[in-house]
């Protein structure tokens, strides 16, 4: 016999203990019992559950490692429940992400899972240095960029990047995170960014706000 | 009291005693080159220059110790890692080494001597042990074996190999302790007196707290007790959190703890058990200004030198590039004119 679908906020506690125990199936139980059809499904159970795993890992109680493999399921989930060829038309203003200057990319892809769970398109930039970063920003008309760093001399290379920014592609936003940034939290100021955020989940408000701001 | 030697000075706070005054450890890297006027590429392939200019660091900053770290990829570098220097920071794994993780039953341990990064460690551990006629603590380091797949595999691929291919983790851990243990007595034959353990995976922060008696912890127990001198656990920023009591039981001396948690709290939680090695915040050091690092360094004092087991240093285990020779003075000066035995009350500027 079908169970009873479940309210949202019980699916959001079943899912949030799901991902935090790397429970594929149980995640993806969550939204068989939820009723809903997938894309209100990401909306108001997967991006709310992946935006608690941030806050927990900002208050300690969430390991970094969770806040990834979190990510990552929820990715599988989004990819077989609603393939990327069958979101909706993009309705925000375009917008990409990349690491600077590094070679580790974990932090860019944490970010990339929770801002597409949270219904948002991104371009991927991957790995890349300054000038190809303006580059194909410019070419893709890209209105918020997303750049995370990992160590001190890429953070402080952004002020470069704000700079190009200006000069190639002005108005556009600079949104910088990385462990550079969290440990010195004023660094994004004095770097010339928009915004940072010491998790991800807390970049989607602050994209929200981003976008109501642009002209 | 009469003045301590660096050594003596170490060895007394090691043992939750007060020495004459608070050792601090400047855990200076790039500096050498700048004091020596070449890249920093140049400078990390003669270790003879790294010799030198870590004894002049010494001299003009009166820090306790010797540093005999280079950049971390040297040991990604022995697995057959390339790094990839600029000469504005340190040097930085490039691609990761371990490309698939099916390879990994078929690795063995790189040979220290076949390594020329490696080698080039030892050699100026033997040199700052020949100049230094054994007063000042040399401090050698290695990679935990939980952490160095980070840079073997990249973060990503190892986070998926912790939790999705235990078994295979546990060869790589295996061949990995073999590797740190030889590397670690190794570098305290060649002089090291000590070993500064860098594990930040096992930071609750990055792994759950309740996963490191498995996993970090684990794998430190196992390798700990056959390094041949002793050891310091090393968070390289990341917070200890609720992990004292499980660092504590590694065997391990002393551990350096992140500039975002309370020194006096911890100090007491330890209450003798490890000595504390931080936590002045490396990244906004860069910022400082001499007044605020002479208040940084004087709230540090004052929160965790009492009573001993407490060397001052930064929170990473290396001082950016970036930090002006102005703030490293100013630390410097701070510590002699605050840091003598007993600490005064008015040390704090908070008091």
């Amino acid at each position: 016999m079908p169970s009873c679908p479940l309210e949202t906020g019980e699916l959001i506690n079943l899912l949030v203990a799901a991902l935090l125990e790397l429970d594929r199936n149980a995640a993806r139980d969550c939204f068989q019992r939820s009723a809903l059809v997938p894309l209100a499904f990401a909306e108001t159970v997967l991006a709310p559950a992946l935006e608690r795993v941030g806050t927990g890992w900002e208050r300690g109680e969430v390991a970094l490692s969770q806040v990834y493999m979190s990510g990552r399921i929820s990715e599988e989930l989004l990819d077989e429940i609603l393939p990327p060829q069958q979101l909706p038309d993009t309705s925000h203003p375009a917008m990409a992400v990349a690491v600077l200057d590094d070679f580790h990319p974990l932090g860019k892809r944490i970010v990339s899972s929770v801002v597409r769970a949270s219904g948002f398109r991104l371009a991927d930039y991957g790995l890349i240095g300054v000038d190809d970063l303006v580059r194909r920003a410019q070419n893709d008309g890209i209105r918020i960029l997303l750049v995370s760093t990992l160590m001190l001399p890429a953070a402080l290379r952004v002020r470069e990047l704000k700079e190009c920014l200006d000069r190639d592609l002005p108005g556009t936003r600079l949104v910088v995170g990385g462990a550079p940034f969290r440990l010195h939290p004023d660094l994004w100021w004095e770097v010339g960014a928009d915004g940072t955020s010491a998790t991800a989940s807390g970049v989607v408000p602050l994209l929200r706000r981003l976008i109501a701001e642009l002209p | 009291m009469i003045e301590m030697t660096p050594l003596e000075r170490v060895l007394c706070t090691l043992g939750h005693r007060e020495p004459d005054r608070v050792p601090f450890f400047l855990l200076l890297t790039m500096h050498g080159a700048r004091e020596l006027g070449v890249g920093i590429r140049e400078y990390y392939h003669s270790p003879e220059l790294v010799v030198e200019a870590q004894l002049r660091l010494r001299k003009r900053y009166g820090h306790d110790c010797l540093y005999g770290f280079l950049y971390a990829a040297v040991e990604s570098e022995a697995w057959g890692g390339e790094t990839a220097f600029r000469e504005d920071g340190p040097p930085n794994a490039a691609a990761p080494c371990i490309t698939a993780i099916a390879s990994i039953p078929g690795l063995a341990p790189p040979r220290i001597e076949g390594a020329p990064g490696l080698m080039r460690v030892l050699a100026v551990l033997a040199g700052l042990k020949a100049r230094s006629q054994g007063s000042v603590p040399i401090i050698g380091t290695v990679m935990s074996p939980f952490s160095l797949p980070v840079l073997q595999l990249g973060f990503e691929n190892y986070l998926e190999l912790i939790y999705l291919h235990r078994e295979l983790f546990w060869e790589l851990m295996r061949l990995n302790t073999e590797f740190c243990v030889a590397w670690a007595n190794a570098q305290l034959a060649a002089g090291a007196n000590a070993i500064c353990y860098f594990d930040p995976l096992s930071s609750p922060e990055i792994t759950p707290a309740s996963d490191y008696l498995q996993l970090g912890g684990a794998v430190a127990r196992a390798t700990l007790p056959r390094i041949k001198g002793p050891t310091a656990t090393h968070l390289a920023s990341g917070r200890v959190g609720t992990l004292l009591d499980q660092v504590a039981g590694t065997g391990t001396a002393a551990i350096g703890v992140s500039a975002r948690e309370d020194l006096a709290e911890l100090k007491a939680a330890l209450a003798g058990r490890l000595a504390i090695l931080g936590n002045l915040n490396g990244l906004e050091m860069g910022g400082w200004s001499p007044r605020e690092a002479e208040l940084q360094v004087r709230r540090a004092i004052a929160a965790g030198a009492p009573g001993g087991g407490f060397i001052l240093a930064d929170n990473h285990g290396e001082i950016p590039w970036q930090v002006p020779e102005t703030v490293l003075e100013a630390i410097s000066e701070t510590v002699r004119r605050y840091g003598s035995y007993p600490i005064a009350k008015e040390v704090s500027p908070d008091a």
